[in-house]
């Protein structure tokens, strides 16, 4: 067990900067899971914290001590990689034991460790396997008992159910739970899922372009993302953003040909301003409701539990996402209602949340 | 190409690098910088010192007819041999990708000339094609004198040629077919559903997509004629008759070993050396198109 | 596929057919001459039924030639250059692909040379080379003053002297100085994942460790292939033996082909010669049969 402290990290590849100054604290004990698109930085920084790319500025400490220096084996980390990356030639229990041969353990000692490991993960039978003789989750999990026998202080994951079948990836995330229950050591997830991310999280970053865009809770991110970006990135479908001007009396949307009717707070009139509404927190009614925007639908997507309705409203496109077993044809008209309290305000420019504005009059108008 | 993920230690990866260097400066550099301090000199062979020439080496030798000669019969034997033997190879490893029966015969028994030293079939051949004895000995019967090899050098470059082409058709075959079973089976398969025959989805697809290897396979077979011709050239004619198959390995060899001429064969070296060297860059110009393919 | 294609199927049988047994002749004329009698195999047409004197023939070319220490000799090189090319190219290989010093590119290039010049074209001066193999550091020596100095300092004269003519080491190293191995073994680091020298170094395996406990075990179907043809190659080398083995005690059985031809006006014995043959192409040819697989694989891995 062990804190993790993260102050301004930076990393260049030659000319082009893909980690920019990122500061992060992980408690003891956390399980913390970094989210964002491929490309963001998230690995980089999961394999600065490993020890396996340098850093080309500021600081990383576990425990308090700087590690910037130390080599991958004399940190206390252990990672489970998206491809597994299992010794093809070493038998499951040789692929288990076989940092602590590195390490000089005596092979009596080995044996007993790695059966222990092999009890809690459920492999004891596969031991004397080859790697390629095993299913996706059995490498899986052969993976996790490499990392485990070492009594890591730190575990670190980087993306390692992307290349499990949907069923298997449902399963796997419950055991990895399961386990750090029990194991209870500081461990960092990075994933591109954001229900992977959802689902495991004591505590979610969301990063982007190499920033961290936003740390908290999955509730909290989700319920209050801090940028357009995260706004948009967590959550399915993605909420719905209208881009729209500040008026006297509320909100001037798609180039003026739609209005909201609201009290403004703390903005001027005329700053521009992006509105978003998740699919989620949309209503569908008839088109001629008062108050409701009218729109077009395009497309009905059925999920089973729900489904996903995207329209048109004069040319921006929209989704609304509702349980309600309604089916509306393609190009006929609907209304859409939502509630001032579920809109998010962002800025156009910065893309980052505007909280001084409340929406504070409880229906739009037409 | 390169790694992403590599060790930092300097000193550890040049370590392993250095048994390599040492052998190729000592067996490679070291010589072929001799080489070409030789063909700049004149070197006395029992000793006595260099004297510096120029290009006179060069001169001589490219006045000299019996070099323009050698020259000659080695672009001939190249070729000649390169032709036939890929041709031939061609033919056999298309035809083997039919995967008709007995292919896998073919394919196990067509490869084996590959592993027979130069000299071991040259020695074969030289007993099948004697004039005197073996079996093209037998046209001498009807005949009298109309083949010869020992005496008539189009029939002793016929005979090397063909020792040569034997073993390279192996070769071939081995990148031949390997090339046509790289090919997709549902690229085949599709022009077939588009209504084109075996030989049509030769011309339009298979062809095609082995020109690489073609490409490749000219430059090596060129290459090893220049090489590999010795053995063959030693055991069945020594050069002859009247120099017919002097070729410039054999020349080179015979003049500075036997001619104890280390200046002229340094000079011929390093001939050789540029003409193999134009080859192999022309050779990566097609393995750039090569991977074009992909 | 469903084709039927019949004359098409009768062509390729046929020209395969024909391939097949021009391809096989020369092995079973071989043979069958080494079976004959001086007569029979000096007959025109010479009889392709077997004759009866084969193991006659086959003990004859073996005394005669000195086969049994020349196999033996030729054994050791083939499998010495094989050995040495299987690790010096691996050890080679991992400095270039897995570590990034200075000067990296450069040697990476020197190696690449190499490829292109073979011994063939190069026989004069490594000769002089092999005859002395210490002569070039002498050379340097003088030139960079160091032997003046050493005399110098301690009175010594120095004269690197090491001749290498008419031994293993004379005959093998020359011959393991080229980079067709590395570059097998290079293509082929490039291919194994990068994750994998992580996890490695995640357990705590440094650069010789990674190299002995996964990078070799992982290459073994790649040293199969370069070692066999590189032992084929060896083996059938010519040139070389020739001329630095003056002394029989190292000759090659290759090389001893040459004292079998027949002499024009001599008693023409074919049937020696063909024994002889026999008895030469016949190691060789046991290894393309039994290891084909690496062969195929190995010739087009290295020429890529």
């Amino acid at each position: 067990m062990a804190s993790i402290t993260i102050r301004g990290v930076k990393k260049n590849y030659a000319k082009t900067q893909v980690v920019h100054g990122v500061d992060l604290d992980f408690a003891s004990g956390e399980f913390v899971v970094i989210l964002g698109p491929s490309g963001c930085g998230k690995s980089t920084l999961l394999r600065m914290i490993a020890g396996l790319e340098d850093i080309s500025g500021g600081t990383i400490a576990i425990d308090g001590t700087v590690v910037n220096r130390l080599e991958p084996r004399e940190r206390g980390c252990a990672m489970v990689f998206q491809n597994y990356a299992l010794y093809p030639h070493m038998s499951v229990a040789q692929n288990i034991g076989y940092s602590l041969k590195v390490a000089g353990v005596p092979s009596a000692e080995r044996t007993q460790r790695i059966q222990a490991v092999a009890r809690t993960l459920e492999l004891e039978h596969l031991l004397d396997r080859k790697p390629m003789a095993l299913s996706g989750g059995q490498r899986q999990r052969v993976a996790m008992g490499r990392a485990m026998i070492r009594e890591p202080k730190v575990f670190l994951f980087d993306e390692p159910l992307s290349n499990l079948d949907a069923k298997l990836r449902v399963q796997m995330r419950s055991e990895i739970r399961k386990l750090h229950r029990r194991l209870n050591a500081t461990s960092v997830f990075v994933t591109h899922d954001q229900v992977e991310a959802m689902t495991l999280a004591d505590r979610l970053v969301v990063m982007n372009g190499g920033r961290v865009e936003q740390v908290g809770t999955p509730a909290e991110v989700y319920s209050r993302p801090a940028s357009r970006f995260v706004a948009t990135f967590v959550g399915a479908p993605a909420m719905n953003i209208l881009e729209g001007t500040v008026e006297l009396d509320g909100l001037s949307l798609l180039g003026g040909s739609r209005h909201l009717t609201m009290t403004r707070a703390g903005l001027p009139v005329g700053t521009k301003v992006a509105m978003g509404i998740r699919p989620e927190a949309v209503r569908l009614v008839a088109p001629n409701t008062a108050g409701a925007l009218k729109a077009t639908v395009d497309l009905v997507e059925e999920l089973g539990a729900g489904r996903v309705i995207y329209v048109d409203l004069d040319g921006a496109p929209f989704s609304v996402m509702t349980s309600e077993a309604i089916h509306p044809e393609p190009g006929s008209p609907v209304g859409l209602k939502f509630s001032p309290e579920d809109m998010h305000f962002f800025s156009p420019e910065t893309g980052s949340r505007l909280d001084v504005f409340k929406a504070s009059v409880p229906e739009p108008a037409l | 190409m390169e790694k992403r993920v590599t060790f930092s230690s300097w000193t550890i990866g040049i370590l392993f690098a250095v048994p390599q260097l040492l052998l190729i400066f000592t067996f490679f550099y070291w010589p072929a910088g001799q080489a070409v301090y030789w063909s700049l000199t004149l070197q006395q062979p029992w000793g006595g010192g260099n004297i510096w020439v120029g290009l006179d080496n060069f001169r001589s030798i490219l006045s000299n007819a019996d070099y323009w000669n050698s020259i000659t019969a080695s672009l001939v034997f190249a070729g000649i041999s390169t032709g036939l033997a890929m041709f031939i190879a061609l033919v056999l490893a298309a035809l083997t990708d039919r995967q008709l029966a007995g292919s896998r015969l073919y394919r196990v028994v067509l490869i084996w000339p590959y592993g027979i030293a130069a000299p071991a079939l040259a020695l074969a051949f030289r007993f099948i094609l004697a004039p005197e004895a073996g079996f093209l000995s037998a046209i001498n019967r009807m005949w009298p004198g109309i083949w010869d090899p020992g005496l008539d050098g189009a029939d002793a470059m016929a005979s090397i040629i063909v020792a040569f082409s034997w073993k390279y058709v192996g070769y071939n075959f081995i990148f031949f077919l390997a090339a046509f079973q790289a090919i997709p089976r549902s690229l085949i398969e599709a022009a077939a559903m588009d209504g084109s025959g075996v030989i049509r989805r030769f011309w339009d697809i298979q062809f095609p997509l082995i020109t690489p290897t073609i490409f490749f396979l000219l430059v090596i077979n060129i290459t090893e004629s220049f090489q590999d011709s010795f053995g063959i050239v030693d055991i069945m004619t020594s050069g002859g008759p009247a120099n017919a198959t002097n070729l410039m390995v054999y020349k080179i060899y015979s003049d500075g070993f036997k001619g104890l001429d280390y200046s002229g064969a340094a000079a011929q070296s390093i001939i050789l050396m540029l003409l193999i060297i134009v080859l192999t860059i022309f050779q990566f110009r097609f393995i750039e198109r090569r991977v074009h393919y992909g | 596929m469903v084709e039927r294609t019949p004359f098409l199927n009768l062509f390729t049988h046929l020209i395969l057919f024909v391939g097949f047994v021009f391809c096989v002749a020369p092995f079973v004329v071989v043979a069958i001459a080494a079976s004959h009698n001086l007569r029979d195999v000096n007959d025109v047409p010479m009889s392709l039924l077997p004759g009866s004197d084969f193991w006659v023939n086959i003990k004859t070319a073996w005394v005669t030639a000195g086969l049994g220490p020349k196999l033996l000799n030729s054994f050791i090189v083939a499998g010495g250059v094989a050995a040495g090319k299987v690790i010096i190219s691996a050890l080679t290989a991992f400095s270039i692909v897995y570590f990034r010093f200075p000067g990296r590119m450069f040697i990476f290039w020197l190696i690449f040379v190499t490829l292109m010049l073979p011994l063939e074209v190069r026989i004069v001066p490594t000769y002089a080379v092999v005859a002395n193999v210490l002569s070039p550091y002498q050379a340097i020596f003088d030139v960079i003053g160091l032997s003046w100095l050493i005399e110098k300092v301690s009175g010594v004269q120095v004269s690197l002297s090491l001749g290498l003519l008419n031994s293993y080491p004379g005959l093998i190293l020359p011959l393991v100085a080229t980079a067709t191995g590395t570059f097998l073994y290079r293509q082929f680091f490039l291919t194994v994942p990068d994750e994998l020298t992580e996890a490695a170094r995640m357990d705590g395996a440094g650069p010789l460790r990674f190299f002995i406990d996964v990078l070799l075990p992982l290459s073994r179907n790649n040293m199969a292939a370069l070692g066999t043809i590189m032992f084929l190659w060896a083996w059938n080398q010519y040139l070389w033996p020739l001329l630095i083995t003056t002394d029989q005690s190292h000759a090659m059985a290759v090389t001893e082909l040459k004292q079998l031809i027949p002499n024009v006006g001599g008693t023409p014995e074919w049937h020696i010669a063909m024994a002889g043959t026999l008895i030469v192409m016949l190691p060789p040819l046991l290894v393309v049969v039994l290891m084909q697989r690496w062969i195929v694989r190995g010739l087009i891995a290295t020429e890529k």
